[in-house]
């Protein structure tokens, strides 16, 4: 009898079902606790500013190197392709749309996902199993308001100043690559690609990137904060919270995109 | 009774999943003394104290701290009671990321009263010489103490408030037996200067009859026995007399079969 319930397909759909809504429901949770108990007093304005350097500063040689070679490989694709009907006078427009409204939040985005994701997840995971979230509480002192909400509203400020950088150094790494080897004139570049991009552009993705930074980091936060079992817990929290935020970033990032630009 | 109990606990239980924990623990601690929770490994006894802490929700029962009924206390309305409370855990939990002056005077340096970082390194140099550690340890990072010194650090940071109700979480495991006698010393020092109400949870008998006024011994979920320290090798009751004799046949069995 218990054999037929336990291959019973209904029975582990139902299973999976519940399982997802339990996780959809211990989330819900986590934000509503985060926020509800960081807006309270204490606050830890050091805590933040710690995550704001780490998130922010140390990031950027990671987000720096990505943004030129994305722009300078767009550039080149969009010259081989463009040149087929004469249109290679768009490649400055492509290359700086595409940078600004796509590619610098999302890749920026997943850049922090490897970088801050995984290391707020193993450090909180870490301290989640050696008891050292335990000792916060005995030393009354809300691990919500302590760690959590400090490391989300840092990723939420940061990651659209990150993509501002993105943005200016991707428009570059495109200029480089035109005016060296693609034969454009650096004045006539640069005209185009300012004449050509509105502020909705700029607007629309550093709104996407805040909301990949709050994405990143709650994942981050959310995973660390639930592990257990040691070491192997640890990492399968790192995992989590890097593959969850990865596809939580493309699928928002569809959605937002719809919200901006359907008409 | 005319004193109100510092901790009660009536009929707690907890358990996890299918596995029951606690079964009905009924527990009164007084003001003052240091009782000391024996049991074997996995019998509830980390569960109990963090059920009194708050960091475990009973499913059933209730737990009063002075008299009062915390047991679905938000951590806000905790708060108070958690002021009144240090805990030494078992592996020292320090903050790794914190060196250890910050670590003693954490609670000191938050806030808007708090302390600044001179009087917060006085109190950390005040704390670490009451545990018998000299002060240019304040600067240490918690990863380069042995793990003896992180207990002893951990010790200090327990009591820095002065807490009027100390948990120690097996504070003598994994040090060697010089080690664990310096911690027992510390811990028996400590409490009285403090004043202070004392719990421990613990398997080393030597650290028992060391530090303990009263004994509790949990098995199954439940505190099958519980009487002053000097009556434990005289309990006339067969489970505390395997513990305590740490012999392998007898009536308690968990754990010991496959």
């Amino acid at each position: 009898m218990t054999e037929m319930v336990q291959h019973n397909i209904l029975a582990r759909i139902g299973r999976v079902f519940l399982l997802f809504l339990e996780s959809i429901g211990r989330l819900s949770l986590f934000i509503g606790n985060a926020i509800a108990s960081g807006v309270r007093p204490p606050y830890y304005p050091r805590q933040i500013g710690r995550m704001m350097i780490e998130i922010g500063y140390y990031s950027l040689p990671v987000i720096g190197l990505t943004a030129i070679f994305t722009g300078a490989v767009l550039a080149l694709q969009s010259y081989s392709g463009f040149s087929r009907f004469s249109a290679e006078s768009s490649i400055p427009i492509v290359v700086v749309l595409s940078i600004t409204r796509e590619l610098g939040p999302v890749l920026a985005g997943l850049m922090v996902a490897g970088r801050i994701g995984a290391a707020f997840a193993a450090e909180i995971g870490t301290m989640r199993v050696t008891e050292q979230i335990d000792a916060l509480v005995t030393l009354s002192t809300n691990p919500f308001q302590y760690l959590i909400f400090p490391r989300l509203v840092a990723g939420t400020l940061m990651l659209p100043c990150l993509v501002l950088v993105a943005d200016i150094i991707g428009v570059f790494g495109g200029y480089m690559v035109s005016t060296h080897s693609l034969g454009f004139a650096a004045g006539p570049y640069l005209n185009n690609t300012w004449n050509y991009l509105e502020t909705k552009d700029v607007v629309s993705g550093l709104i996407k990137a805040a909301v990949f930074g709050f994405i990143v980091t709650l994942m981050g936060c959310y995973h660390g904060y639930y592990s257990k079992g040691g070491a192997q817990g640890v990492g399968a929290a790192t995992t989590n919270a890097v593959v969850s935020a990865s596809i939580l970033i493309l699928l928002s990032n569809y959605f937002l995109t719809e919200l901006f630009f359907s008409v | 009774m005319s004193t109100t109990p510092k901790i009660e606990l009536r009929d707690v239980y907890k358990s996890f999943g299918r596995k029951k924990v606690l079964d009905g623990v009924n527990l009164t601690v007084t003001p003052g003394e240091s009782l000391v929770i024996i049991g074997g490994s996995g019998s509830g006894k980390s569960v109990l104290i963090k059920n009194i802490l708050g960091l475990i929700r009973p499913n059933k029962g209730s737990i009063f701290f002075d008299g009062k009924d915390i047991t679905h206390d938000s951590f806000r309305k905790r708060a108070p009671m958690l002021r009144k409370c240090g805990m030494l855990f078992q592996g020292g939990a320090l903050f790794d990321s914190l060196p250890v002056w910050r670590n003693i005077a954490f609670v000191a340096l938050q806030g808007r009263n708090g302390l600044n970082t001179e009087e917060a390194r006085a109190l950390a140099v005040e704390k670490l010489a009451a545990v018998g550690m000299p002060p240019e340890v304040a600067d240490l990072m918690p990863a380069e103490l042995s793990g003896g010194m992180q207990k002893r650090v951990s010790l200090a940071r327990a009591i820095a408030r002065n807490p009027e109700v100390i948990f120690f979480d097996e504070p003598t495991t994994g040090l060697d037996p010089i080690m664990a006698d310096v911690i027992n010393e510390l811990i028996v020092s400590c409490v009285k200067k403090l004043g202070s109400t004392a719990i421990t949870i613990t398997h080393d008998m030597s650290s028992v009859r060391k530090i303990a006024s009263r004994v509790a011994m949990i098995y199954q979920g439940k505190i099958i026995w519980d009487g002053p320290v000097s009556a434990i090798d005289d309990s006339g009751n067969p489970y505390v007399d395997q513990f305590v004799h740490g012999r392998a046949d007898g009536p308690i069995t968990q754990g010991l079969k496959g």
